[in-house]
C-alpha cells in the first residue's frame, strides 16, 4: 500500500476512534490530513468510499448515524468497544496451543487468517512463540478448488449451486445448497447443508464437486440451525460398516508379507507345489478385502470362505479384462 | 501473503504492541511480524506522521529509539489492538477445538482454558460454518505404536523400527531419527532422518510394526528439513512412471486417492487419467485389485506385467488342494 494512502487511513482510523460526534464526510475531508489532496468532490468521495470498505473489509466497525436533530447528512465515527479486542491474558502452556492451533492449517485462506488473528493477539501482549516444539503435529490441509467458494458463501450465509457427482449409481446433478459449514472428517472435506432440491440436510464431499461452485442470492439469505453439530452430523453419515469377517488363506513361504503382518499362522502347507502357511485373518473390512488379497497374485490364495474365493478370482479375471486379454 | 493488504493491518497492531513491549529491539518486533526489519523501520517512520486532529507535537504518535531498540512514549489514543474478524476467530478457533479433540498432542486443559479466553476477547465475532475433526480411523496397535513414538520423540531417542514398506512387499529392521509425528490428512506419520537410506522418511504410522525406543539419542544431521506439507505429502518425481488408466464409472474414486493428472471425461461417467508410479511391483498389486475397473493402456511393460500376475494367480487358485 502506498505511503500516502496508509498515513490517511491510519489518521483516519485514530480521528474517528477519537470521536464521540459522528463526523461528516465533509468535516473529514477538512480535518483528515491526505484527503486535500482531492481536487474535485468527485475525486474526494470516489477516495473516500474505498477507504470506508478498506476499513470495513478489514473489520473495523464504521458507525453511521447524525449526532444531533440538526444534522442534514449522516456522519461517521468508531466505537471503541466494537473495535478494541478484550483483555486476553494467555498462560505459556495456553500460548503454546494457541501457535501450534496456527500452524495447523495448510490453505492459503484459513493460514492468512490464523497469522493474523496471531498478529492481533500478540499486539494486545500476549507472547506467541512460533517455534514451539511438540511431538505430534496435526495438519489440515484444503486444496479442493471448491473450498474457498463453499467457506466464502458459509461466512456470508449465502445459497450455492454446484454440479455434484454421484459414484453410485454414477450421475452427475446440479445442487442448490443453503451451506451450514465446511468440515473436516478423517482428512476430507465436506459441505454440510439443506439440501433445497430434497428438502433436507445433507453431506457433501468437495472432491465430488464438479466444476465452480456459484454463490446465488443475497448474504445473510442462510440461517443455521442452532443444533446442528457439523462434526457428529459428517460422523454419522460417513460411518464405517461395522462387520468383520474371518478367513482362511493360502500364502507362499516368504511372501505375501503385508498379509502375513495381520494373520494368525495355522500351519505349513505345500500347494499347487509350492511349499506355504495357512493363516487366519481378521478382515475388518471385508467389501475392500477381496481387491487387497487379489493384490498379491499367486502369492496368496484364499481357502476359505468360499465367496470370498471367487470374489477374488472374479477381481483377477476382470483385471485381465482390464489389460486387454479377452477372458 | 499479499505484502500490499498486509500493511494497515500491521500499521494497526504496531502501535498497542510496542506499548505492551517498552524497549523491544526492532529486530525482534520485526520477526513476530514476518518482515525485515527494514520494513518495521518504514512502519514506524509512518507511525510517526500520524496523529490526531491538530497534528501537532502533542497529537502525533510519539516513539522514541535508543540504539535498536523502540518505544511509544505516546499512542494517539490506540492503544489496543483491532477484534478479530469472523474469519480469524474462525481460523484459531476451530484449529484449537481440533486440538483439544485430538489425543496426544497438547494438554486438553490447556487447549480448553485458551479457547474460553480467546472466546471471551473476541465478543461478537462468534466463529462458525467450519468444524475440523482430526480423529484418525485407527487400529488399537497403532494406538500403541504412536504412544511409543511420541515418547520417542519427546525424549529425544533414537528408535528402532519394523516396518513395512508396500511398495517392494517386505518387512525391514531399520533404526531412525525421530523428528515429529505429523497427522495429515486422517492418518498418523512418524517423520524421522532414516540412516539406512541416509534421507528424511515418513513413515505410516499403521505399517510400523514394532518399535523400540532406544536408549542413545536422535540425531538428525543439521540438513534434514521438516517435510514441507502444504502440497501434499508426496511430490511427483521426475523419474517415476506414467501410466494411462480408463476409469470406469465404479472407479471414479480413484481419481481421489491417487495422484492423477490430466484427466479427460470420456463420456458416460468415464474418463481417462495418467498417474506417476515409481515402483511395477506395486501398479501391478493395486491394478490386480480393481477388478477391471480401471483399464490399462500404458506402458506395455506394465500391461505384459499384470497380465503374467494375473493368469498365474488364477492357475493356482484353481488349484484347489485338498482340504
Amino acid at each position: 500500500m502506498a505511503t500516502a494512502r496508509a498515513e490517511r487511513l491510519v489518521n483516519l482510523v485514530l480521528c474517528l476512534l477519537s470521536t464521540r460526534q459522528y463526523l461528516t464526510a465533509e468535516r473529514i475531508r477538512a480535518i483528515v490530513p491526505g484527503y486535500a489532496d482531492a481536487s474535485t468532490d468527485e475525486a474526494f468521495f470516489r477516495m473516500f468510499e474505498r477507504d470506508k470498505t478498506e476499513l470495513r473489509d478489514l473489520g473495523v466497525p464504521l458507525e453511521t448515524g447524525r449526532s444531533g436533530a440538526f444534522d442534514a447528512v449522516d456522519g461517521y465515527r468508531i466505537a471503541r468497544r466494537d473495535y478494541e479486542l478484550g483483555d486476553v491474558d494467555l498462560e505459556p502452556d495456553e500460548a503454546a496451543a494457541v501457535a501450534l492451533a496456527a500452524r495447523l492449517w495448510d490453505s492459503p485462506q484459513l493460514t492468512g487468517a490464523a497469522h493474523g488473528a496471531l498478529i492481533k493477539l500478540r499486539a494486545a501482549g500476549v507472547d506467541v512463540d512460533q517455534d514451539v516444539h511438540v511431538p505430534v503435529e496435526p495438519k489440515v490441509r484444503a486444496t479442493e478448488p471448491a473450498f474457498p467458494p463453499l467457506l466464502a458463501a458459509v461466512q456470508e450465509g449465502r445459497v450455492v449451486e454446484f454440479d455434484y457427482r454421484r459414484p453410485v449409481p454414477v450421475e452427475v446433478r446440479k445442487r442448490t445448497v443453503e451451506p451450514w459449514g465446511v468440515v473436516a472428517w478423517r482428512g476430507r472435506w465436506y459441505l454440510v447443508g439443506h439440501d433445497r432440491d430434497r428438502d433436507a440436510p445433507r453431506c457433501f464431499r468437495l472432491s465430488r464437486i464438479v466444476g465452480e461452485v456459484r454463490a446465488v442470492g443475497r448474504p445473510g439469505a442462510v440461517a443455521r440451525p442452532d443444533d446442528v453439530d457439523l462434526l457428529s452430523f459428517v460422523a454419522r453419515t460417513q460411518r464405517d460398516p461395522q462387520t468383520t469377517a474371518t478367513a482362511k488363506l493360502w500364502v507362499a513361504k516368504g511372501r505375501g508379507q503385508g498379509v502375513r503382518r495381520r494373520a494368525r499362522p495355522l500351519g505349513e502347507r505345500e500347494h499347487d507345489g509350492v511349499p506355504g502357511d495357512v493363516l487366519e485373518i481378521e478382515l475388518r473390512f471385508p467389501d475392500s478385502a477381496a481387491g487387497w488379497i487379489a493384490g498379491f497374485g499367486e502369492d496368496v490364495v484364499v481357502l476359505e470362505p468360499e465367496t470370498l474365493a471367487k470374489t477374488v478370482r472374479e477381481k483377477l479375471v476382470g483385471a485381465l479384462r482390464g489389460a486387454g486379454v479377452k477372458v | 501473503m499479499n505484502a500490499v493488504n498486509d500493511r494497515l493491518p500491521r500499521l494497526l497492531a504496531l502501535v498497542p504492541y510496542l506499548l505492551a513491549r517498552p524497549g523491544i529491539p526492532i529486530e525482534e518486533a520485526a520477526a513476530d511480524f514476518e518482515v525485515t526489519p527494514k520494513q518495521l523501520r518504514r512502519d514506524l517512520e509512518l507511525l510517526w506522521m500520524c496523529g490526531l486532529p491538530g497534528y501537532g507535537p502533542g497529537d502525533l504518535i510519539d516513539l522514541s529509539f535508543e540504539g535498536d531498540t523502540v518505544t511509544v512514549t505516546y499512542d494517539a489514543g490506540m492503544s489496543r489492538p483491532l477484534r478479530l474478524t469472523a474469519a480469524e476467530a474462525t481460523a484459531l478457533l476451530v484449529a484449537l477445538r481440533a486440538l483439544a479433540e485430538t489425543p496426544g498432542v497438547v494438554d486438553k486443559a490447556a487447549v480448553q482454558r485458551a479457547v474460553a479466553k480467546i472466546e471471551s476477547a473476541v465478543g461478537q465475532a462468534r466463529p462458525a460454518g467450519v468444524a475440523v475433526g482430526l480423529a484418525v480411523r485407527e487400529a488399537p496397535e497403532t494406538e500403541r505404536v504412536r504412544d511409543a513414538v511420541s515418547d520417542g520423540v519427546r525424549r529425544g531417542r533414537a528408535l528402532r523400527l519394523r516396518y513395512y514398506t508396500p511398495s517392494r512387499d517386505e518387512i525391514t529392521d531399520r533404526v531412525v531419527d525421530p523428528m515429529r509425528v505429523l497427522l495429515v490428512e486422517g492418518r498418523g506419520y512418524l517423520e524421522a532422518w532414516c540412516r539406512a537410506a541416509d534421507g528424511v522418511r515418513l513413515f505410516r504410522l499403521d505399517r510400523i510394526d514394532g518399535v523400540e525406543v532406544l536408549d542413545e539419542p536422535a540425531s538428525p544431521p543439521p540438513h534434514a528439513t521438516p517435510t514441507d506439507t502444504s502440497e501434499g505429502l508426496f511430490h511427483p518425481d521426475p523419474s517415476q512412471r506414467t501410466a494411462v488408466l480408463v476409469l470406469e464409472p465404479d472407479a471414479r474414486w480413484f481419481a481421489e486417492y491417487y495422484p492423477i493428472e490430466d484427466l479427460e471425461e470420456l463420456g458416460e461417467g468415464r474418463a481417462r487419467v495418467r498417474m506417476r508410479y515409481s515402483d511395477t511391483a506395486w501398479m501391478v498389486r493395486l491394478l490386480l485389485g480393481q477388478g477391471g475397473e480401471v483399464h490399462v493402456e500404458q506402458p506395455p511393460d506394465l500391461v505384459e506385467a499384470l497380465v503374467r500376475r494375473a493368469e498365474a494367480a488364477l492357475r493356482r487358485a484353481d488349484h484347489l488342494p485338498s482340504t
